[in-house]
């Protein structure tokens, strides 16, 4: 729940400009980006990930080396993504 | 040494223990503290305590936002959940947590309709299909949760759903911080600071810890690197004679925080005037509840809250555990009567609890518990 989650914006959500279409771990899955500070995000970016809500944007080394880090704590991750899978946050 | 055999960055971390251990004073031991469940993940599951020299004792504080919820808490969100026409949802890891009548899984057996959210947004939507039904989010969480809880608030504010409130739960960092630096338990020499708190609050929060108290404190990454050299940060630090707060995980970490997050937040949620801990007690100004101005979606003023206290069972050592005085293993009912599958306390239930991490990995000498147990 608190563990923060590597995603990659596959696509902005024009007609949301709150959300965007994040794959995490291979799951695809609207995101809220409203958080981001004066930050502009386009497909190809990577975010860190909080309950549904993009926290800060990080780049694709510190991406990888966070998801290196929730792949070895095992079953934490899994379940994070077993909920993310069930997530159906609406675009609109 | 496990981590040294498997970690790919062997022969960096093997230089960065040196330098450690040779920035501990002979004769004196060091205690750092962090307050972050993953951090806690990182040490046991790559055995960094066997790896630091024994000088140096890693303390795990009370960095998980599940494991310090009273067990009253959950009675009252068992008792909204079982008014007429409500939805209780929450995170997967609330589901297990036992309060004083049983968790969530047994008020669920019994017939309550609570579901298990990946967002509070994910609450938004059942509350949105379901417009006769009552939907109550239990929010759990630090700083790093409580922003997304405050934005779907604001969401819910727009899009007029009435029928959208939080029970809210949201626990500041700081004060628990500062209440373990006034307990006379524990005496620390520092702290690692929690990496994803930090991205919300940024690095000014902390400044009382090194002004006032007098102690180092570095903001750290998740990985076993961004531990050592954290500690590395720390020493040198106290060889130098030096307070002061730093990032190490700059590279997330901004150092003013999260603006939007931060200006989220004020604008649904206030402070209590007190909210208790567990394991911690009563802490004045550590929590968060919604403002008068969303009163609407306010459970607590929505539904009759019994607000019971519940004393923990007595074999229960979270309290020690989570304020650091114990380690989980230490805990008289640890790996034996208490276990993930049959959890007694809290701390074992969520997998971001200390006792439930160490339980997984299992990743400890006996020599160091033997040593452990000698202090």
């Amino acid at each position: 729940m608190c563990l923060g989650i590597p995603g990659e914006i596959v696509e902005i959500l024009n007609d949301h400009p709150d959300l965007a279409m994040v794959a995490v771990s291979g799951v695809r899955r609207a995101i809220n980006i409203g958080l981001l500070e004066n930050e502009t995000v386009a497909p190809g970016d990577w975010i860190l990930i909080h309950v549904g809500f993009a926290l800060s944007k990080i780049d694709e080394t510190e991406a990888k080396a966070a998801l290196d880090f929730l792949e070895s704590i095992g079953q934490a991750y899994d379940d994070e993504i077993a909920a993310l899978r069930e997530s159906m946050i609406e675009q609109g | 040494m496990r981590f040294v055999d498997e970690y790919r960055d062997a022969d960096t971390a093997r230089a960065l223990a040196a330098r450690i251990t040779a920035l501990c004073e002979p004769g004196r031991a060091y205690k750092f503290m962090e307050v972050c469940g993953g951090h806690t993940h990182t040490i046991y599951k790559h055995g960094l305590e066997d790896y630091l020299p024994q000088a140096v004792t890693l303390v795990h504080g009370p960095g998980c936002p599940v494991c310090v919820i009273p067990m009253g808490r959950v009675d009252d969100a068992i008792h909204i959940a079982s008014q007429p026409d409500v939805i209780m949802t929450s995170f997967g890891d609330m589901m297990r947590v036992p309060g004083g009548t049983g968790s969530f899984l047994d008020a669920k057996a019994r017939g309550a309709d609570i579901r298990m959210v990946y967002s509070p947004l994910d609450a938004l939507k059942i509350a949105k299909q379901n417009p006769s039904k009552r939907v109550v989010f239990m929010a759990i969480g630090f700083e790093t949760t409580a922003p997304s809880t405050a934005m779907t608030v604001l969401r819910a504010k727009a899009d007029g759903v009435d029928n959208f409130s939080v029970f809210c739960n949201h626990v500041t960092i700081i004060p628990a911080i500062k209440a373990i630096l006034d307990s006379p338990d524990l005496r620390l020499d520092g702290f690692i600071g929690p990496g994803h708190v930090s991205t919300v609050i940024g690095c000014r929060p902390y400044r009382f810890i090194a002004r006032d108290y007098r102690k180092p404190i570095v903001v750290a990454g998740f990985e076993p690197l961004d531990i050592l050299q954290s500690v590395h940060q720390l020493l040198t630090q106290l060889a130098q004679d030096r307070c002061e707060v730093e990032n190490q995980y700059a590279r997330v970490v901004p150092w003013d925080g999260n603006p939007k997050a931060l200006a989220a937040i004020s604008e649904v949620m206030e402070l209590r005037p007190h909210f208790e801990w567990r394991g911690l007690g009563f802490i004045s100004q550590s929590a968060l509840r919604m403002s008068a101005a969303y009163a609407r979606h306010d459970a607590e003023r929505i539904f009759r809250i019994p607000g019971g206290r519940v004393a923990d069972p007595t074999s229960c050592q979270c309290g020690e555990v989570l304020k650091g005085v114990l380690k989980p293993w230490e805990c008289k009912v640890f790996g034996t009567a208490c276990t993930p599958e049959t959890p007694i306390g809290t701390c074992m239930v969520s997998s971001e609890g200390a006792c439930a991490a160490y339980y997984n990995f299992g990743r400890f000498s006996r020599e160091r518990v033997k040593e452990a147990t000698r202090q």
